[in-house]
């Protein structure tokens, strides 16, 4: 996994709250190879029934073209599981995503991925989505380490996550390798489960 | 998995989780052990992260496997698949879990089905367990008093490594329903008017137990419907205190508890439930006795309304966000603020998915479409092979075919349309699935999400309907 240490990219807003992931992903696309969906991501967000792309979207705009940030409203990547929501936005560029607050799964798959999901407050995040349509095409810093944002008009925001997943996004390490490491505490609570729930 | 040292009340939420944990870091994680997980055809991704790592699965004999999302649920043929990657998804599944010796309920088994049916219908899902699956609807094992919660494919990767999961530990909310819900008022109802009222994000980061008069009078599968959606309110598991209710749904079942081992299990489980005096982080209740049948009107499980009222007016929103994706909803579902619910005309009825597709689900379509016809293309999608055959013993798939609705084989089908199985644009379907999501059907596909009686009552009118003026 690639460490997530700080990341300045030009950010696009999405007005909309409660983008859930069939809006990121179709569902169609899933069963496709991952290499075969990239061009998924917001598929049908973007285009019109007959494939045309929607102009006024800011997605769909020149000036966004360079988009590696997103920045969203409330509930942003709700609803299914699938991973594929994250790795479509990540094979379409993106690492960062700002929001008031996110699907739960979302959320938990990002920092398996080497993303980072941020959740500011409503205010600032409007005032965010704000700034970036008044100017598009400005960027936006995420600093994990220090756990700041700054935003186009220069203002630094600070973030909270759990040091455990700043950790492991910090050292790019996922939670497989990590948890291996406790093998004895695993195999004694199965030990003690063993006898404790024989029905099981 | 001592008890805790601490004498203070408890909620069902913590005595389980406290009994899973194996490590708790000083950063707030938790290392929690996973005592069931299910897989489906998704689940094959799980397998391809760990290959390269030259991992396996730690406990096989904790996995479950049954194809759901890529069958077709009009022929249990593979090669009927039309699409090659969704054929080769299906065959994997068989090749992944025998070759790992996981239990399979493979296409041709009577016991294959939608994921979340098959669990509570063999008894792999018993009050105070842990469980997961790569699926978000998960919770609906909650309803047996299970903490279950669904998780991405790392994670599903992870589990399958190492039967835990680093979790930070969730608040705790309660929802309680008092009172009595009127006749026609089912668990999809309870949950579409909960969803309204605290929004789609309402109980982000927290469990929901629901609790109250009203959740205790549900039958099992009220409850499972009701947990089912808890993840469209946002909520991370929801839960339902075992009791006589879960107990008579669980013995007997294939893989529930045995003999003296019930005996055991039952003492554990009666310990569960929220001792009096346990504080929850939040609370939020709702009167039971005043929850009519639920129709949603747009694009978000929250815009859900009584079926008696009208499609609300978006400049009547608290504030231009809202007023916005209000008048994106509508324009997407092709509806005009102030219509009444009653006068809007339906293109097709589906009748299935994990929320709704259970026996007492098909029985109470049923009694809507007896001795009535169809007006409109309606689909009738057991949960499972077990379903259908035990409502085709009690002759409900012959009420359904008298009735012009069709009578289709297990599987997730329509609610999703993974498998092929997608409405037409712009076509208006009264569905019992979960999502009502922009394209969720389909492209161009309108949503309402209703109970199954209603969706039965929107199939024989080709409206929305008030099901209790249906009903004798
Ligand atoms: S029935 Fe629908 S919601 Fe349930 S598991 Fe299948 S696709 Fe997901």
């Amino acid at each position: 996994m690639e460490p997530f240490t700080t990341f300045t990219a030009v950010a696009v807003p999405i007005d909309q709250p409660n983008i859930d992931t069939d809006q990121i992903i179709p569902a169609r696309f899933l069963g496709k190879p991952r290499t075969d969906r990239v061009a998924a991501a917001f598929h049908d967000m973007r285009r019109t029934p007959d494939g045309a792309l929607r102009p006024e979207l800011t997605l769909n705009q020149p000036a966004y073209k360079d988009a590696r940030i997103i920045v969203a409203d409330r509930n942003f990547a709700c609803g299914s599981s699938r991973e594929h929501a994250v790795t479509v936005l990540q094979d379409n560029g993106f690492r960062g995503f700002i929001a008031t607050s996110f699907g739960d799964i979302f959320y938990n798959n990002c920092f398996q991925n080497g993303v980072l999901p941020v959740v500011l407050p409503a205010e600032r995040v409007a005032e965010l989505r704000a700034l970036l349509h008044k100017t598009p095409g400005a960027t936006i810093t995420l600093d994990l380490e220090r756990q700041s944002v700054t935003g186009p008009d220069g203002k630094v925001d600070r973030f909270e996550i759990d040091s455990f997943r700043k950790d492991c996004l910090l050292k790019g390490q996922d939670d497989v390798s990590l948890t291996l490491g406790y093998e004895k505490d695993i195999a004694a609570f199965e030990a003690r489960q063993k006898s404790e729930m024989t029905w099981l | 998995m001592p008890a805790s040292k601490s004498s203070a009340p408890r909620t069902m939420f913590e005595k389980i989780w406290s009994r899973h944990v194996v490590v708790d870091r000083p950063d707030g994680y938790t290392l929690l052990y996973i005592d069931r997980h299910l897989m489906h055809e998704g689940s094959a991704g799980g397998f391809d992260r760990l290959r390269p790592r030259g991992l396996g699965l730690r406990r096989p004999d904790r996995c479950f496997a049954t194809p759901d999302h890529y069958v077709l649920t009009s022929s249990r043929s593979i090669d009927d698949i039309p699409d090659a990657h969704h054929r080769a998804h299906v065959r994997a599944i068989k090749t992944n879990m025998d070759a790992a010796g996981v239990t399979l309920f493979d296409i041709d088994d009577p016991r294959q089905g939608i994921v979340h049916v098959i669990g509570p219908e063999q008894g792999i899902s018993q009050p105070g367990l842990t469980m997961v699956c790569g699926d978000s609807h998960t919770a609906t094992h909650g309803a047996v008093g299970a903490l279950a919660f669904g998780i991405g494919s790392s994670e599903v990767a992870h589990v399958m490594a190492t039967q835990c999961l680093w979790q930070k530990k969730p608040k705790a909310m309660r929802i309680t329903i008092d009172g009595r819900l009127a006749p026609g008022i089912t668990g999809k109802d309870v949950i579409l008017a909960i969803i309204a009222r605290m929004s789609a994000a309402g109980a982000t980061g927290h469990t929901i137990e629901y609790a109250g008069s009203a959740i205790r009078a549900l039958s099992m599968e009220g409850r499972l419907t009701l947990c089912n959606m808890s993840i469209e309110g946002g909520g991370r598991a929801g839960m339902v205190a075992p009791d006589d209710t879960t107990y008579q749904y669980l013995a007997g079942r294939p893989f529930a508890p045995k003999a003296g081992e019930w005996d055991k299990a039952l003492a554990f489980w009666k310990g569960l439930p929220s001792d009096d005096g346990a504080t929850f982080d939040r609370e939020l209740s709702l009167d039971g006795n005043a929850i009519a049948p639920m129709v949603t009107w747009g694009t978000s499980p929250e815009d859900a309304s009584p079926v008696t009222e009208r499609i609300p007016d978006p400049s009547q929103a608290a504030d231009a966000l809202r007023r916005e994706s209000m008048e994106r909803a509508l324009a997407y579902m092709g509806l005009t603020p102030g219509t009444p619910l009653e006068e809007v005309p339906v293109d097709r009825v589906f009748i299935g998915s994990c929320t709704n597709s259970r026996i007492e689900d098909l029985r109470a379509a049923a009694a809507i479409a007896r001795g009535r016809k169809a007006r409109i293309p309606a689909w009738i999608v057991p949960g499972s092979g077990l379903v259908r055959q035990a409502a085709e013993a009690e002759g409900l798939d012959k009420v359904f075919r008298e009735a012009g609705f069709e009578w289709r084989m297990a599987g997730c089908s329509m609610c999703v349309g993974m498998n092929g199985e997608t409405g037409k644009p712009g076509e208006r379907i009264a569905s019992t699935s979960n999502r009502n999501f922009v394209g969720r059907q389909g492209r161009g596909v309108r949503t309402h999400l209703v109970s199954p009686a209603m969706a039965a009552a929107a199939a024989v009118t080709g409206k929305f309907t008030d099901v209790r003026k249906l009903m004798a």
